[in-house]
C-alpha cells in the first residue's frame, strides 16, 4: 500500500494529462457564413491536433491555406477554395490529415515551385478524398509521402501546351500510396510517378491529358490495375522500372506520331496481363524490356499491335488476341530473342486438320511490309495496293527479308474469350 | 437524249454479263461478310475486289459494249440527233448500268455490315472508280478503231494503273529514300485514281497506323476536308477529261 | 434542195472524194452509180454528216449542214446493210426512232403494212434475216414522210415481191415531188425509177445527166445499156 500511495499522484497526473490532451480537447470547429468562423484560416489557427473542421458550402479565397496539424477537414456541400491564380491552394504539412469534400480551384501557375491544388509535404497517412480539383497547375502533388490514400477525386484542367500545365496526380519519392478511383483530365500527365515504390493505382480514369495518361519512372514494385486510359496525347509510359504489374487496364485512342498504348522503356520483370489495347497507333512498344510476360491481352484495331525492338529479350508473348490491327507485330532488327506462343492472330490463314484448336503450320506475325515501313515510313502510302499484297504473299511463302524464326509455332484457331 | 440514255440503260441491264457481274460481286461480298466476323478484315478483302475487279470489268465491258454499239451509233447519227447527245447518252447509260450492278452487288451488303462512314467511303470510291473506267474505256474505243486492239489497250491501261504505277512509286521511294520525298510521292500517288481510292479507304480503316510517323503528311494531304475535296476533284477529273477528249474525237469521227 | 460544193474527203492515204459537186433538186430521182469503192457511200454519208468532208460544203435548203442536225428530220435514210442494236425488237427500234424524231405529222405506214412488220414486230433484231432487216430499214426511211429519201442499195437482199413493193413506193414518192437519191450497182433495177444519173469513178463524178438526155445521146432505152455505151464512148 505504501508503494501504492507513493505512486498515486503520478498515476493521477498521468490520467489527468491523458484526459486533458484527449477527450476534453477534441472538438468540432465549424466554418461558414453563419458560423463562428467565417474563414478557414482562423479556424485552422484555433484547431489543435485531432480536431475536426467542418467547412460549409461557400466561397473561400484566402491565399495559401496550410494544414500543419493532424486534423480532419470536411467540406459540406462542396465548398470552394480558390487560389486566385496566385497561390498554392492547400498545403498539407502534417501526418494523418484527412481532407475531404472540397472544390479546390485556380492555383497559381508557375514552373519554379510547382504550385498545386493540394500539395502534401513529407507526410504519412494523409487521406485526400472526394474532392474536385479544377484548373490548378498541379492537381494533387505528393512529395515524400508515405501510406497516403488519394481516392475518388476529380481532377480537371484545361491545358493546351505541355510546358504550361502540371500533372494531375503527381507523386515523387513516396512509398505505399493508394491512388484509387480518381478521374483526371486535361493535365500534362494524368498520373505521374517518380521514385514511388510499393504503390497501387487502381480503377482510375485518365483522359485527354496532353502527354501521358500515366507516367512512371524509377518506380519499382508497383501495380496498376483496372485503370482506363483514353485519348491521351501519347498514352502511357513506363520507364526504368522493375517489378511492375499491369492488370486489366484499358488503353484506348492514343493516336499520333510517337503515341503508344504503353511505352515500355528499360523495364524488366513486369507482367502485362488482361489488358485491352484499342485503336492506338502503337499499342505496346517495348524497348530494352526484359523478362516480361505479355499474357491474355487484347490488341484490337491498332496501327501496330506490338512493336518490339531488337534490344528486348526473354519476353514471353502468349495467349493474346490480335485482331483488326494494321500490323500485328513489327521490329527493327533480325535478332529474335523473344517467345511467341499460343496467340490468336486474325491474319493467320493456316489450317487445323487434327482439330486440336492449334494451327498445324506456324504463323509469321512479322509482315514484310511492316519491316519495309520501319525503314521507309513513306511506303505506307502504298499499303494494301495490289502490288504490295503480291509482295507480302511471296514473302509469306518464301521468307527472305523477315527473320524465319520470328514466328508463333502454335497459333490458336479461335480467339480467346477475353 | 433522255430516250437514248433510257434505252442504253435498259439494254445493258438486260445483258447477261452485267447480271453475272452483279451476282458475282454480291456472292463475294455476302460471303466475305458472313464468313468473316471481323469487318475491317472483310473490308480489306473487298477493297481488293474494288481496286482490281471493278476497274477491270468496267473498262472491258464498256469497251466491248462501245464496239458492239457501232451499228447503233451509226443508226443514231443518221437520225436528227446531236453527236454529243449520242456519246453522252452512251456514257451515262454505261455508267449508270455498271454503278447499279456495283451497288446491288457490293453496296447493299456493305451498308448492312460496315459502319456507316467507312461503308459510304467504300461505296462512293467504288462508284467513282467504276465511272472513271467507263470514261477511259470510251476513250480507248475511239482511239483504237479495231476491237481487239482497243480491248488490249484498255487492259494495258488497267494493268498500268493497278500494278505498274505502284511499282514505279515503290521504286522511286527506295531510290530516293534519303531525300524528303514524302510530299512528291503523295502527290504522285494522288494522280492515279486507283491509288486515290485505296488511300481514301485506308484513311477509314487504318486510321491508327496512319497517325504514325508519315501519317501526319498523309492525313494532312488526304484526310482533311480539303484533302477529301481534292481527292474528289481529282477523281472527277479522271471522269471528265477522258470523256471530253473522247467526245471531241467522236464529234469529228467518220462512221 | 441539196447542194454539194467541191467536196473532198480522204481516209488516210486513200482519196474517197475528189472535188465533187452536185445539185440535187426536189421531184427527181437520182441514181448514184459507179464501180465499187468509187465514193458513192461516202457521198451519202457526207450528206448525213456521218462523214465530215475535208473541204467543201454541203447545203440543205440553202443552209450549210455543218454542225446542224435538224435538217435530218427531212431525210429518210435506208442504209446499205441495216445494222441495229441486237437486243432490241423491231417495234422497240421503231419506237426509239419515233421518240428521237418527235415527228408531229401523220405517219406513212404504207410500207409498214405492206411488209407486215406488225406480225414479227416483237422479234429481236439479231434473229432477223438480211431481207427482213432491209424491210425494217425501208419502213423506217419512209415512215416519217420525209421530203428527201436516201436509199443505199435498197433492193439488195429483198425478195422479188418486196422489191417490187419498194420500187412502186419509190416511184409514188417521186411523183409526190420528193427528192430521191439511190445508189445501186445493179443498173437493171433502176429502169423506170430514175430521172437522173450520176456516174462516179475513182472518187470523181464522171457525168451527171438526166435519163432522157442519156437515152438521146446513146440511142438506148435501158439505163444499163445506155450507161455502158456512154462509158465506151467516153473511153474512146
Amino acid at each position: 500500500m505504501k508503494i501504492m500511495r507513493r505512486q498515486l499522484p503520478y498515476i493521477l497526473t498521468s490520467i489527468l494529462a491523458f484526459v486533458l490532451s484527449y477527450s476534453g480537447e477534441t472538438k468540432s470547429i465549424f466554418v461558414g457564413p453563419s458560423k463562428t468562423y467565417k474563414a478557414i484560416r482562423p479556424a485552422l489557427m484555433a484547431a489543435r491536433d485531432y480536431d475536426t473542421v467542418f467547412v460549409e458550402h461557400g466561397f473561400y479565397k484566402e491565399g495559401n491555406i496550410v494544414i500543419n496539424k493532424k486534423i480532419v477537414m470536411l467540406g459540406i456541400g462542396l465548398p470552394v477554395i480558390d487560389g486566385d491564380k496566385k497561390y498554392e491552394v492547400v498545403s498539407i504539412k502534417s501526418d494523418y490529415v484527412v481532407f475531404k469534400g472540397f472544390h479546390v480551384q485556380n492555383s497559381g501557375f508557375a514552373t519554379l515551385n510547382d504550385p498545386g491544388g493540394i500539395k502534401v509535404y513529407d507526410a504519412t497517412g494523409v487521406v485526400i478524398e472526394n474532392n474536385v480539383l479544377e484548373n490548378n497547375f498541379f492537381g494533387i502533388y505528393i512529395q515524400y509521402g508515405k501510406k497516403c490514400i488519394i481516392r475518388n477525386n476529380r481532377v480537371k484542367a484545361y491545358g493546351v501546351e505541355e510546358q504550361q500545365i502540371g500533372n494531375g496526380i503527381h507523386c515523387w519519392k513516396s512509398d505505399s500510396l493508394q491512388i484509387i478511383g480518381n478521374n483526371v483530365q486535361g493535365h500534362r500527365d494524368g498520373i505521374y510517378f517518380e521514385f514511388v515504390t510499393h504503390s497501387i493505382i487502381w480503377c482510375n480514369i485518365s483522359k485527354y491529358n496532353i502527354r501521358y495518361g500515366l507516367h512512371f519512372m524509377f518506380s519499382n514494385d508497383d501495380a496498376y490495375i483496372n485503370n482506363f486510359f483514353d485519348s491521351n496525347g501519347s498514352g502511357v509510359a513506363v520507364m526504368f522500372t522493375k517489378n511492375v504489374i499491369m492488370y486489366s487496364n484499358t488503353f484506348k485512342n492514343s493516336t499520333g506520331d510517337a503515341s503508344y498504348g504503353i511505352l515500355l522503356k528499360e523495364i524488366s520483370d513486369a507482367e502485362i496481363r488482361g489488358n485491352r489495347f484499342i485503336n492506338n497507333t502503337s499499342a505496346l512498344f517495348l524497348e530494352g524490356a526484359n523478362r516480361m510476360l505479355v499474357h491474355k491481352n487484347v490488341f484490337n484495331g491498332n496501327g501496330w499491335g506490338l512493336k518490339i525492338q531488337a534490344n528486348c529479350m526473354d519476353n514471353v508473348i502468349t495467349e493474346n488476341n490480335f485482331t483488326g490491327n494494321t500490323f500485328d507485330v513489327s521490329t527493327n532488327g533480325s535478332l529474335v530473342l523473344n517467345t511467341f506462343n499460343n496467340n490468336y492472330w486474325d491474319k493467320y490463314e493456316g489450317y487445323d486438320l487434327d482439330k486440336n484448336g492449334i494451327g498445324d503450320i506456324p504463323f509469321h506475325p512479322l509482315s514484310l511490309y511492316s519491316v519495309i515501313i520501319e525503314n521507309n515510313p513513306i511506303a505506307m502510302l502504298l499499303y494494301r495496293s495490289f502490288m504490295v499484297t503480291l509482295l507480302e504473299r511471296t514473302e509469306k511463302l518464301i521468307p527472305s527479308i523477315t527473320p524465319e524464326n520470328f514466328r508463333d509455332d502454335r497459333p490458336v484457331i479461335k480467339p480467346f474469350d477475353l | 437524249m433522255k430516250g437514248i440514255t433510257k434505252f442504253v440503260i435498259a439494254d445493258i441491264l438486260k445483258n447477261r454479263i452485267i447480271l453475272f457481274y452483279a451476282l458475282i460481286l454480291g456472292v463475294f461480298s455476302w460471303s466475305i461478310f458472313s464468313l468473316e466476323d471481323n469487318t475491317s478484315k472483310g473490308i480489306m478483302s473487298l477493297l481488293n475486289i474494288i481496286l482490281l475487279t471493278v476497274p477491270l470489268v468496267s473498262i472491258i465491258f464498256s469497251n466491248i459494249y462501245m464496239y458492239n454499239s457501232a451499228e447503233f451509233i451509226e443508226l443514231l447519227v443518221s437520225q436528227p440527233v446531236k453527236r454529243s447527245a449520242i456519246w453522252t447518252s452512251l456514257f451515262i447509260g454505261l455508267a449508270i448500268a455498271l454503278n447499279v450492278s456495283f451497288l446491288v452487288g457490293i453496296g447493299i451488303p456493305v451498308l448492312l455490315f460496315v459502319p456507316f462512314m467507312t461503308g459510304m467511303t467504300v461505296i462512293i470510291t467504288g462508284m467513282l472508280i467504276t465511272t472513271i473506267f467507263v470514261s477511259i474505256a470510251m476513250l480507248c474505243s475511239i482511239l483504237m478503231r479495231d476491237k481487239a486492239r482497243g480491248i488490249g489497250f484498255s487492259i494495258m491501261i488497267w494493268l498500268f494503273l493497278s500494278l505498274i504505277y505502284d511499282g514505279l512509286v515503290l521504286f522511286f521511294m527506295f531510290q530516293y529514300a534519303d531525300y524528303p520525298i514524302e510530299k512528291p510521292m503523295a502527290i504522285f500517288s494522288a494522280l492515279n485514281p486507283i491509288d486515290l481510292a485505296r488511300i481514301q479507304v485506308l484513311l477509314q480503316v487504318d486510321v491508327a497506323a496512319l497517325m504514325g510517323y508519315t501519317g501526319a503528311i498523309f492525313k494532312k494531304m488526304f484526310g482533311t476536308m480539303t484533302g477529301y475535296l481534292i481527292s474528289l476533284i481529282l477523281m472527277l477529273l479522271w471522269i471528265v477529261i477522258p470523256f471530253l477528249i473522247s467526245l471531241k474525237l467522236f464529234n469529228k469521227k467518220d462512221l | 434542195m441539196i447542194e454539194l460544193n467541191n467536196i473532198s474527203k480522204s481516209f488516210g492515204k486513200t482519196q474517197a472524194l475528189k472535188n465533187v459537186s452536185m445539185h440535187l433538186s426536189a421531184g427527181k430521182c437520182f441514181g448514184l452509180i459507179g464501180p465499187n469503192a468509187c465514193g458513192k457511200t461516202t457521198i451519202i454519208k457526207s450528206i448525213l454528216s456521218m462523214v465530215v468532208p475535208s473541204t467543201g460544203n454541203i447545203l440543205f435548203d440553202g443552209k450549210n449542214i455543218e454542225g446542224e442536225v435538224s435538217y435530218k428530220n427531212h431525210i429518210g435514210y435506208m442504209p446499205q446493210i441495216g445494222r441495229y442494236p441486237e437486243n432490241m425488237s423491231i417495234k422497240q427500234v421503231i419506237d426509239m426512232i419515233r421518240d428521237i424524231r418527235a415527228y408531229q405529222g401523220i405517219e406513212d405506214r404504207e410500207l409498214y403494212d405492206a411488209f407486215g412488220i406488225d406480225q414479227f414486230g416483237d422479234k429481236k433484231m439479231r434473229t432477223l434475216s438480211g431481207g427482213t432487216t432491209q424491210k425494217v430499214s425501208a419502213t423506217l426511211a419512209f415512215l416519217f414522210d420525209p421530203p428527201v429519201l436516201i436509199l443505199d442499195e435498197p433492193t439488195a437482199g429483198l425478195d422479188p415481191i418486196s422489191s417490187e413493193l419498194l420500187r412502186e413506193k419509190i416511184i409514188k414518192e417521186r411523183q409526190n415531188g420528193k427528192l430521191i437519191l439511190i445508189t445501186s450497182h445493179l443498173l437493171s433495177e433502176l429502169d423506170d425509177l430514175l430521172t437522173d444519173i450520176i456516174f462516179m469513178q475513182e472518187a470523181e463524178v464522171l457525168f451527171n445527166k438526166s435519163v432522157v438526155a442519156l437515152f438521146e445521146e446513146t440511142g438506148e432505152e435501158r439505163v444499163s445499156k445506155a450507161v455502158s455505151k456512154l462509158l465506151k464512148i467516153k473511153r474512146a
